[in-house]
């Protein structure tokens, strides 16, 4: 009995799945990323800070995410993205959560609050990220 | 590999005249390599006459694959005879948790009151694993596990042997929530277990008429899984786990509709009944 390494095959795991199918029910904006940090899906509600919807952007990268959505602090400085949520869950592997300036494809600036955190299979191996969004108010309403 | 089902009701064994062609006991199939090793796939009440066939037969090991702790691919662990005897070496694998190890969570079952024999006292050398999700090879086969969308933490398995494939998922629902027509392949629960498989063994406990009633409880219409094989290109499906409420005659009606709905693709679905065997070799594929 010896065992094998490889699986050979790029299936997306059950709580991916999972993830993706709750997300695909909700009104509520939800990213998923995958445990190498690739954009796997967001919901039709993420499509309105998005820009975009995801049936023609597909599965972005980490190092592509950065052309996706531009972020800021509330007061408009610029935000690192690995201290955005979704940033502190897939590097800290915690759950995280802040108010931010996002910028999508459209140009819009929208004030959200986001809350990301991991997803850990019952063998606690990470299978990826959920970040929801709450989009609070234009910025210039805030004003 | 050779396999023969011995259990293929779901839910609770069912026996009586209106279940005697295709079987009223719960999960179990087993499953002779080419090497010589024998793998059995869920521990339901199948497994006791499983075992008592196995009476003056000597193995050096076997391994057990549990998809799931339900009761119904549990109960008839108990009633194994090979587990009693001392020093048979009995591997049992089972989806992983992060809170009890699998031994801890067996032995709710097998302890009393719930059973009079501890499972610390059962005479075999059981040894415990975790489902492979990486894949493990025991003799000629490879078996890998995934985890699948049921009632709690349940794996399917894939057996790959000489570049033949069995796919074992009797309880499983992929379209909870989805439509399965419309999902690429990589984001179906099942899909990479049961993929390009020769032979796929799936739940198929309702109707279609009976699922609206019975979405989130883990399992599969006719629709569900004629729409998962077709998404997983697998070769014959064979339609597992029937429901206890469903009589032979019911289950055969089941069949027509299941060949109606893959009627592109040929008769390639037959019910799953106690005593099938399935043939997995270099000759092909071939039922007994």
């Amino acid at each position: 009995m010896t065992a094998v390494t490889s699986t050979g095959s790029g299936a997306k795991s059950l709580p991916l799945i999972l993830a993706r199918e709750l997300a695909a029910n909700l009104s509520t904006a939800m990213f998923l990323l995958d445990a190498t940090g690739t954009l796997v899906y967001f919901n039709d509600a993420a499509e309105l800070i998005i820009g975009k919807p995801f049936s023609e952007l597909g599965e972005i990268s980490a190092a592509e995410f950065g052309e996706v959505l531009h972020l800021a602090d509330p007061d408009g400085a610029a935000l690192r993205r690995r201290d955005s949520p979704a940033g502190v869950a897939f590097l800290e592997r915690r759950p995280a959560h802040r108010v931010l300036l996002v910028t999508g494809y459209d140009g819009e600036r929208r004030l959200v609050e986001a809350t990301a955190y991991p997803l850990f299979g019952a063998a606690e191996e990470m299978h990826g990220v959920v970040s929801v969004f709450w989009q609070l108010a234009t910025p210039e309403s805030t004003e | 590999m050779q396999a023969r089902v011995w259990g293929c009701r779901g839910s609770l064994a069912t026996p009586g005249a209106d279940t005697v062609r295709y079987g009223g006991n719960t999960s179990c199939v087993e499953v002779r390599l080419e090497s010589g090793d024998l793998l059995i796939l869920d521990a339901g009440t199948g497994i006791r006459p499983l075992g008592a066939s196995m009476d003056g037969e000597s193995f050096e090991e076997l391994h057990i694959f549990l998809t799931h702790l339900h009761l119904d691919h549990l109960q008839g662990l108990g009633f194994f005879r090979p587990l009693f005897r001392p020093g048979a070496k009995v591997h049992l694998w089972g989806p992983a948790s992060p809170v009890q190890s699998l031994a801890d969570r067996i032995a709710i079952y097998l302890s009393p009151p719930l059973f009079p024999v501890r499972l610390a006292d059962i005479p075999a050398d059981i040894t415990f694993h975790d489902a492979p999700e990486h894949g493990v090879t025991i003799g000629s086969a490879t078996v890998r596990a995934a985890n699948v969308a049921h009632q709690g933490p349940t794996v399917g398995y894939r057996i790959e042997e000489h570049g033949k494939t069995l796919a074992y998922l009797p309880d499983h629902e992929p379209s909870l929530g989805v439509e399965l027509s419309d999902q690429p392949p990589s984001w179906i629960s099942g899909h990479e277990v049961a993929h390009d498989a020769d032979v796929l063994l799936h739940d198929a406990q309702y109707g279609d008429d009976e699922y609206p009633s019975h979405v989130g409880w883990g399992h599969s219409s006719i629709e569900h899984v004629m729409g998962f094989a077709n998404k997983a290109d697998v070769g014959m499906t064979v339609l597992f786990h029937h429901d206890p409420y469903h009589s032979d005659d019911e289950l055969e009606a089941l069949l027509v509709e299941a060949r109606r709905q893959c009627d592109t693709v040929g008769d390639d679905v037959c019910l799953a009944h106690e005593g099938m065997t399935i043939s997995l070799d270099r000759d092909g594929i071939r039922f007994g």
